[in-house]
């Protein structure tokens, strides 16, 4: 039985973190196709990265995007969370239905709903739609994380804090906000890093000479079959890495998702 | 001394529910006054309408000389103790008690000095440091005391302050309590189910009943001479007979001027065993130490007696006589 377990631990960690070691090692070939196991070892394609002018270009706009569309979930959902767990209002059940939608819906449907229905009838420009389609795919994540630190605060310490004189503004800003930073921080991240990994709604949003940094990548596959997606790819996961081992650091990130 | 806080036919309720109809009730300053009754009586309701922190249907609420009834509850310097504590979890135990007076905008030296003296106050200088979740529930409790006391509110609600703590602490923080009314002179309103909380600390006790007033008056008055079954039962009197044509179940009741009276009711120490008009089967005793406890299958109904623990015991299943002296009765005028 012990046996078997260890077996199945491995099996599990090697399907985890087998795929990024695959990649990053192909990112680090000497060869000029992506290859695994590669042919020799160089950081040449590693520099080729940074000199590849349309990646440069998504990488901002997939940084801005990441940023912009998860600030603007955060702002629609921490009053919707508030709301819906402070005060039940009527039809709380049809709103956390509708705002959980795209997680379930397929994005490759959104991205097309959106396209069809939103932004070509009312000719939104790219920025603005990609804008409007992460936004729309994050609140849920902003909902219900920060719902769920929520649930653990107790009301009546907003009430507490009215009888000693706070406004209910001053008690949301005093004592719920300050109690739900973790929360909040953990659907920022969650937030970030799904808009910048972001695919299938994307794919129908971007346009000519304007596009994120996953879909360029693709692109870029297309016609260009040499290892610096590989690369690419590497220096964004340590870069996940990174942001999710500082949240970690300064939050104990673990403990709330 | 004019009334320090009146409510004006005051009616409150959830949506439909009527929770409290029509209450009138004043109280004079530095009073203390118990809201006692069992769970759903209103009791709290009450006390959060005087908090201000559900609007009334209807009535009005005047504290000090000032129709409060529209004012919001951060402006009605009215200080409330939750029975959760609702301490805040982020900050400390000095930052707690902090709260209310860097919300007013106190000078920081000031904050600094009333905090102490409010820690000191409630025992726990020694903690100031800690986060709220390093306190024990009494440790806890005083916090909110503390945090509560230290913005010098006009009036004090407690809600089930002591429910929270196992017996012993409860009676070293009634003790507490009472001293610190004493000591600051401050008015009160302490909502309880629990009726000794009440005697022990109220100097005049408020018993509700499904959103009305049953009864009103001092501790002895409410003690000694409760109106109806429902006070007389909630205060201890756990023999209550209702009365039919001035008899008890065909029995006589001599004696008695039972003119307008419903019934009679004897608290289980009154109950004398062994002699007497009465006769009835032991259904069950139970032995608490100091005394032995016995229910008894009568044809009145249930009677518990409670009788010294050195008088001579009886068996379950033995049929004995027993006595509901007169000078043991209060006579009830409601059920």
């Amino acid at each position: 039985m012990r046996g078997l377990g260890h077996l199945l631990l491995a099996a599990v960690l090697v399907f985890l973190i087998g795929p990024f070691v695959i990649i990053c090692v192909a990112g680090l070939s000497g060869g000029e196709t992506l290859a695994f196991p590669p042919e020799g070892l160089s950081l040449r394609w590693v520099a080729k990265v940074f000199t590849v002018e349309s990646f440069r270009a998504a990488f901002w706009l997939s940084i801005a995007l990441a940023f912009g569309s998860t600030a603007v979930a955060l702002a629609l959902g921490i009053p919707a969370a508030y709301a819906l767990e402070r005060y039940d209002p009527p039809g709380a059940e049809v709103v956390r239905a509708i705002v959980t939608a795209p997680i379930v819906v397929p994005g490759i449907i959104v991205g097309l709903a959106l396209l069809r229905h939103l932004v070509i009838p009312l000719g939104i420009p790219v920025p603005l739609a990609l804008m409007i389609g992460h936004t729309a795919l994050l609140v849920p994540y902003a909902v219900r994380v920060v719902s769920g630190s929520l649930v653990n605060l107790r009301p009546d310490i907003e009430e507490a804090a009215v009888m000693l004189g706070a406004s209910r503004l001053q008690a949301f800003a005093k004592v719920v906000l300050p109690n739900i930073r973790a929360g909040i921080m953990a659907a920022f991240i969650i937030g970030f890093i799904t808009s910048f990994n972001q695919v299938p709604v994307s794919l129908f949003l971007t346009g000519p000479g304007i596009t994120t940094l996953p879909i360029d990548m693709m692109f870029y596959m297309e016609f260009n079959y040499d290892p610096s997606v590989a690369a690419l790819s590497g220096l964004l996961a340590l870069m996940s890495l990174g942001v999710v081992m500082v949240a970690e650091k300064l939050l104990g990130l673990s403990r709330y998702v | 001394m004019s009334d320090f806080l009146t409510l004006e036919r005051l009616t409150l309720g959830y949506g439909a529910t009527i929770a409290v109809d029509s209450l009138d009730f004043a109280m004079k300053p530095g009073e203390l006054v118990a809201l006692l009754g069992p769970s759903g009586c209103g009791k709290t309701t009450t006390m959060r309408a005087i908090a201000g922190l559900m609007t009334p249907v209807s009535g009005r609420i005047e504290l000090d000389g000032r129709d409060i009834t529209r004012v919001p509850a951060n402006r009605r310097g009215i200080g409330l103790v939750f029975q959760s504590y609702a301490l805040f979890p982020h900050l400390t135990v000095f930052e707690n008690v902090a709260f209310g007076l860097r919300l007013a905008r106190v000078p920081a030296a000031q904050v600094r000095t009333r905090v102490e003296a409010a820690l000191a106050s409630v025992g726990l200088s020694h903690l100031a440091d800690r986060q709220p979740k390093a306190l024990s529930g009494g440790q806890q409790q005083r916090v909110a005391l503390a945090r509560s006391i230290v913005v010098e509110p006009k009036l004090l609600l407690l809600d089930e302050p002591l429910s929270n703590l196992d017996a012993r602490l409860r009676l070293e923080m009634r003790s507490e309590l009472a001293r610190l009314q004493r000591e600051l002179g401050i008015a009160m309103i302490y909502v309880t189910h629990d009726q000794a909380e009440a005697l022990a600390l109220a100097d005049r006790i408020i018993v509700m009943r499904e959103g009305r007033i049953e009864q009103a008056g001092t501790p002895e008055e409410i003690y000694e001479r409760p109106v109806s079954g429902f006070v007389a039962n909630f205060i201890g009197f756990e023999n209550c007979f209702a009365l039919r044509d001035g008899k008890l179940k065909g029995l006589a009741a001599p004696g008695f001027d039972t003119g307008t009276a419903t019934g009679l009711a004897w608290r289980p120490n009154a109950v004398r065993l062994g002699r007497g008009a009465h006769r009835g089967t032991v259904a069950g005793a139970s032995y608490l130490g100091q005394v032995v406890e016995y229910l008894l299958a009568t044809p009145l109904g249930d009677v518990k007696a409670e009788v010294p623990a050195a008088a001579p015991r009886h068996a379950i299943g033995a049929e004995i006589a027993f006595d509901l002296p007169q000078d043991g009765a209060v006579v009830l005028h409601r059920d």
